[in-house]
Order: C-alpha cells, then sequence, then structure tokens
C-alpha cells in the first residue's frame, strides 16, 4: 500500500530555487523551443529589411562592395598573392563565411541587451536570444552564395564535388559566432562597455584571418598558433570546396574545431550561469 | 482541496538597492568599486544596509482549479512574486513547485514587433509566450475576431491606434492555454467597453477548473473573479482567505495608511494623465468636516491635477461610496448632467449631497476619471469617510436597531387612507 500511495504523487513539472552552483547544460530546453527559435530567426530577418528600399539587396550588396574595395586595395594596389586564383572570387570565398560570421557575432553578442523588454517580461531559454541572432544571418549567405555562384560563372570556374562540404565550414563559422555570442551577450549585460568593443573586436578578427590575404602569407613557424583561430579552419574550408585550391589542412581543421568546441561548452556554461541574473540586471 | 497545482515554501528574494538604482554597471564603475572595497577592507560587499527583501519568507499552496487574487500596495511584492513563479528571475532562498503547464503574462505585448503585421505579431507572440505554431494557427481567426482588428490584420502594427493594438496584444495572451496562469495588471488600460470583454474571457477561463493566479488593484474584478485572495504588505503574506476577509483587510490597512495624501498613493490604475491628488469632506460653510453627520449637507471636493498640456474632453467624474464590499451609492458627473465636462491644469470638482444618507459607519470612497472613454485615474480605497449618527428625520430614530451602517437612509412621508369596504 505504501508503495501505491508513493506513486499516486505526482513529480512537480517545475521546480524553482535558488540559483544552482552545480554547472549543467540543458540542451533539451533548445530543441522544445525549436519553434521560438524559428520565429526568433524569421523576426529578425523580417524585421531588418522591412522599411529599407532595396531590401534583401543589402545583404547581396555588403560583401560584393567589399570585395570590389578588396581586389582594389589588397589585390591590385598592394599586389597581395591569391595562390594563382582571380583575386575576386578568391577575396569573395572568404567573405562568404566572414560576413556570416561578422555579423552573427555583432548581433548576438548584443542581442541579450536589445531584447532586455522580452527577458524581464516572459521566460524562455535565455539561449534562444543569441543562438537566434547568432544563426538569422545564414539566411543573407545564402543570398549572397547565389552571387557567387554567378561569378563562378564569369570566371569559368568548374565547380567541384568539395562544394558538398561546404555546410561542414558554414557551420564552423556559426558556431565559432554562436560561441562568441554566449561569451559577449551576458557580458554586455553586465558591461555596456563591452557593445562598444565589439565592432573593433570583429576588425581585429578579419585581419587576423586568412579574408584578404592567404594563408601561405603566413610564416611556417605561426601556422598552428595563427589556425587557434577557429576562422581560418572556415575559411580555407570554403576557399577548398569553392574553388578546390590546396587540400585543405586537416591539422589546422582540427585545431579549429577542438578551438570551436572548447569556446562553446565554456560560453554555454558562462551563459547559463550568467542567465539566472539577467532579468534583475538588464 | 483538490491536488495541488503550486506549492510556495519560504520564498525569499533579495534585491541589492545599488544596482536597482543604478541599473547597470560600466566596467570602470566596477573597477572603482572594488577598489574601494579593498581600500575600506570591507570584506561582505552584501552588507544588509544596501539591500531590500521584496519577499520574505512566503509560504502558500494553491490547489488545481482556484482562481487567487494577489493584492497589496505597490512595492509590496507581487510583481516579484509572479516574476519568480514564472521563472524570469531566480529566488534568493526557498522553493517552488509547479504542478502542469504553466504561461504567464505579466504585460500586454509582449514580443510585440511595432515593423511587423498584425498577422505577424500573433504568431511571434504567441510563440514566445509559449504556444506552439499549430495551436497558434487553429486560433487564429479567434484570436483576430476577438480582437475586432480582421481589416487590419496584414497592418503593421504601428499603424494601429492604440486601442487596436492593446486589443490585439489582449487577445493572443488571452488566448493561452496553459494549466496554471499567472496575469499581472493587465486590464488597467484600454477602453472600458474592451475592459469588459476581458473581463468575460477571464471569467470563462476560470470556470473552465484552470488555476489562476491574478495580481490587480481592481478590488471589484478580484471579488468578482477569484475564489481567494492573498494580501501581500512588504514582502510578507499578511492576509490570506475568502476575496471579502482579505479585501476588507486590506481597504482598512491602506485607507489608515494612505494619511501620507492620496497624490502619492501608487496603488491606482489608469492612464494617469489626470489624477486626483486629494479628497476633502467640507460642509455647506466650505469648512473642512472630518466627521460627517448623518443628514447634514455634505460637500466632497475631489482635487485633480492634469499632467498633460492639454484639455481632456469628455470627462467623468465618480466617487462610489462603499462599506463591507457593498456600494451604497455612486455620484457621478454624467448621471446628474447631460453638459461636456472638460478638464485642464489644477483644479477641484465638488460633488454636493444635500441631505447625507448614510448612518453611522466607516465607509471607502473609491474615485475615478475617464476622459473619452479611457480610464485616466481610479483608486480603490481613496479616502475614508467616518460618519457621525445624527437626526436624519427630525424624529431622533434613523433606523431598527442593528441596522446601523447596513443601510441607506431615504427621505419619505407616509399618508393614511380609507377605502370604502
Amino acid at each position: 500500500m505504501g508503495r501505491s500511495a508513493e506513486i499516486m504523487i505526482p513529480a512537480p513539472n517545475v521546480v524553482i530555487q535558488p540559483s544552482e552552483t552545480l554547472l549543467h547544460l540543458d540542451l533539451g530546453a533548445i530543441w522544445q523551443y525549436r519553434e521560438l527559435l524559428y520565429f526568433l530567426v524569421w523576426r529578425d530577418v523580417k524585421v531588418r529589411y522591412k522599411q529599407t528600399a532595396i531590401g534583401i539587396g543589402w545583404t547581396i550588396l555588403q560583401p560584393l562592395m567589399t570585395m570590389v574595395l578588396f581586389t582594389i586595395v589588397f589585390g591590385n594596389f598592394a599586389q597581395i598573392p591569391s595562390d594563382g586564383m582571380p583575386y575576386p572570387v578568391f577575396a569573395y570565398a572568404a567573405l562568404l563565411p566572414w560576413t556570416c560570421f561578422a555579423a552573427a557575432v555583432g548581433r548576438s553578442g548584443t542581442s541579450l541587451v536589445g531584447n532586455a523588454n522580452l527577458i524581464s517580461k516572459v521566460y524562455f531559454p535565455r539561449l534562444m536570444i543569441p543562438l537566434a541572432a547568432a544563426v538569422a544571418p545564414m539566411v543573407d549567405f545564402l543570398f549572397s552564395f547565389v552571387i557567387f555562384l554567378g561569378l563562378m560563372g564569369w570566371f569559368s570556374i568548374a565547380p567541384t564535388w568539395g562544394m558538398l562540404a561546404l555546410p561542414l565550414f558554414l557551420i564552423l563559422a556559426v558556431m565559432t559566432a554562436i560561441a562568441m555570442g554566449l561569451w559577449l551577450a551576458p557580458l554586455n549585460v553586465k558591461y555596456r562597455d563591452v557593445g562598444h568593443t565589439i565592432p573593433f573586436l570583429i576588425q581585429f578578427w578579419m585581419y587576423a584571418s586568412p579574408v584578404a590575404y592567404p594563408v601561405s602569407l603566413v610564416p611556417e613557424q605561426w601556422r598552428l598558433i595563427y589556425s587557434l583561430n577557429p576562422m581560418v579552419g572556415a575559411i580555407e574550408g570554403f576557399r577548398w570546396a569553392l574553388l578546390g585550391h590546396a587540400s585543405p589542412d586537416f591539422t589546422v581543421m582540427a585545431v579549429s574545431a577542438v578551438m570551436v568546441v572548447a569556446l562553446l561548452v565554456g560560453g554555454m556554461l558562462y551563459f547559463q550561469r550568467m542567465e539566472q541574473t539577467f532579468a534583475d540586471v538588464v | 482541496m483538490g491536488d495541488v497545482a503550486l506549492r510556495v515554501e519560504n520564498l525569499s528574494k533579495q534585491y541589492q538597492i545599488a544596482a536597482v538604482q543604478r541599473r547597470y554597471d560600466t566596467l570602470r564603475d566596477q573597477l572603482m568599486d572594488g577598489l574601494k572595497l579593498v581600500l575600506r577592507r570591507t570584506g561582505q560587499p552584501q552588507a544588509g544596509a544596501d539591500t531590500i527583501w521584496a519577499l520574505k519568507g512566503v509560504s502558500f499552496e494553491i490547489a488545481q482549479g482556484e482562481v487567487v487574487g494577489i493584492i497589496g500596495r505597490n512595492g509590496a511584492g507581487k510583481s516579484t512574486l509572479l516574476k519568480i513563479l514564472s521563472r524570469i528571475t531566480k529566488p534568493t532562498a526557498g522553493r517552488a513547485e509547479i504542478y502542469g503547464r504553466m504561461g504567464s503574462l505579466l504585460e500586454v505585448g509582449t514580443g510585440f514587433d511595432r515593423e511587423l503585421s498584425g498577422r505577424e505579431n500573433i504568431y511571434l507572440s504567441g510563440a514566445i509566450l509559449g504556444m506552439k505554431k499549430a495551436e497558434i494557427t487553429k486560433k487564429f481567426d479567434e484570436i483576430v475576431a476577438f480582437a475586432e482588428v480582421e481589416k487590419f490584420v496584414d497592418t503593421p502594427v504601428k499603424r494601429y491606434s492604440s486601442g487596436m493594438y492593446l486589443r490585439l496584444a489582449f487577445a493572443v495572451a488571452a488566448h493561452l492555454e496553459p494549466e496554471i496562469l499567472l496575469v499581472d495588471e493587465v486590464l488597467a488600460v484600454g477602453d472600458a467597453s474592451f475592459q469588459k470583454k476581458c473581463l468575460g474571457k477571464m471569467g470563462e477561463v476560470s470556470h473552465t477548473g484552470r488555476t489562476i493566479l491574478f495580481v490587480s488593484h481592481n478590488m471589484a474584478m478580484i471579488q468578482h473573479l477569484c475564489t481567494r485572495a492573498i494580501f501581500f504588505n512588504q514582502g510578507i503574506v499578511r492576509a490570506d482567505g475568502s476575496p471579502r476577509q482579505v479585501i476588507d483587510t486590506y481597504l482598512a490597512e491602506t485607507v489608515t495608511l494612505s494619511k501620507t495624501g492620496l497624490e502619492e498613493r501608487t496603488d491606482r490604475s489608469g492612464a494617469g494623465g489626470i489624477i486626483i491628488t486629494a479628497i476633502e469632506a467640507l460642509d455647506n460653510k466650505g469648512k473642512p468636516c472630518p466627521n460627517p453627520v448623518t443628514g447634514q449637507e455634505l460637500i466632497l471636493r475631489m482635487h485633480y491635477q492634469c499632467r498633460l498640456p492639454k484639455v481632456f474632453l469628455n470627462c467623468r467624474v465618480s466617487l462610489s461610496v462603499h462599506k463591507d464590499e457593498h456600494v451604497y451609492f455612486l455620484l457621478s458627473t454624467e448621471l446628474v448632467s447631460r453638459q461636456q465636462l472638460n478638464l485642464k491644469g489644477i483644479g477641484y470638482l465638488d460633488f454636493v449631497i444635500p441631505d447625507l444618507p448614510l448612518s453611522a459607519g466607516e465607509y471607502y470612497l473609491n474615485s475615478f476619471i475617464e476622459s473619452n472613454k479611457i480610464i485616466e485615474d481610479w483608486v480603490i480605497g481613496a479616502a475614508m469617510l467616518s460618519i457621525v449618527d445624527g437626526d436624519y428625520f427630525g424624529t431622533g430614530r434613523n433606523y431598527p436597531e442593528g441596522w446601523q451602517g447596513r443601510c441607506v437612509l431615504v427621505k419619505h412621508h407616509w399618508a393614511l387612507g380609507e377605502e370604502d369596504g
């Protein structure tokens, strides 16, 4: 009898307690709230281009103009080598993941502060906010990718089977952005200074990545340290997958991947520790 | 008592006042503070002086199907309680157990984006409040019809009137179907007819066996909808029981407490464009009259202040007299005159009662102002009237024994006639 009585007492669906010091990752919540993630991304995309004159055209113009600028400054004036590729394609192949990454870091880093009204009024896993902000630029990516296909045709570059691996490298770039977002967004809630630092950080990061120049320009003895930057792996991967230039350096890829996982896990733990105070501080 | 829906044990929440005031830190501030701490050698930054307890050891249990009204003055801990229960913020100590799917509604228009259309906002807000996409699609037409915005579903909500915006926002929230619903005072704004509709919807919800926890300053609503009320004061449960009892305790304490002046009271509803700053009881010579006598001429003077530099058109000002949850009578500008009332600046409005028909006792006054059907200010228990028995009929007798304070006196006479029979 005692046994059956025990079974009759239902367990509470939710227990609310003071901040847990135990670190745990609640990945199930992300799956449970996947529809919300979809709606947040959808809002981001919709709102961004709603009242602009050329709408989605901006997503194409941005990397395209940067490519033109790079071609003139780095390709023509500075005569930076492009591993035998036409410089515009060489630069654009790197700008594809880079533009996506830069937008993702910028948006997710400031996402919590930007959604302060939501955070203080309704509950959902807070992770959704930087996650949605980091994923949304992938929609822009699709449009600029179509332009790239046009460029390939123009320069008569045949696609290779390597292109199938492209999603992997895109994921690498987006994961890096998410990891950065998980660190920056809570920091920005606490110290608004961080918001001002992000554009500078992104600019700095671009020069530390092979966007305007090839990896071959980096001295051999620095390569390993250089590839601690996960964007090195992502950009090299893009160039290989799209242009078939030099097979990817698996050491670089492995180091990049390990770095991303470390940043991501650390970011998650940090985020989940900080999220309990967001509503009180933001 | 049925099965438990919500169990709260010793729940406490401490806020650091410094953090509340400054809202956010800059790195430099933090560094300076750290430096000061080191210099002062104070090891404990969490000193008691800089902190307040928004909730202090609160415990209660709510059974499934109960509709509980949470009342108390602003800063009593009501909103903190809802924020903890809806998992927006963490408690400092204690625990709460929730049995069932919970939804919370702490503001109207959570997640609305002004650039998006009504249709898009219904989906977005619905998803943020915890609805599934399929669920929203199923209820979409119902939501649009409830909000009465059929023609404007595809218009960006920034082009909506404030009334339409509120209606749509509330409609989305009203169609949430959690087993436990937390509602903060969201009905304080909006036009009167829509408020009535919302009340109807809430009533409907409360009859479906759903558990509701509901913060409001509207005592009539609490009385009407709730099966139980909890009164919070300074972070602790002050009274818990039937709505009537609890509201009585609340009014008794609030009105006594409010000697500081009506102007400073924060437990009011409405848009706040005009507020009642004081209510005075005067005799027919305009002299203050602390203890009005039954049968005397009484002037109730309502001092108002417009907080916006404009003329408030089509105003309705009213004062209702209550005791023990019964309305005794209503004084209202639109009842006695068809003249349009416009208010601006600072001034007062007198209600003149030629012969005060109340028997001895303590009565509460609720003050109310609306302009163009928008409620501007509404205070429950805005003032207290302490009435002393007088000779109303000039006979020395006012009412039968035991009727004191429970009846209204009406001037009358009688006559006798004979019938042929």
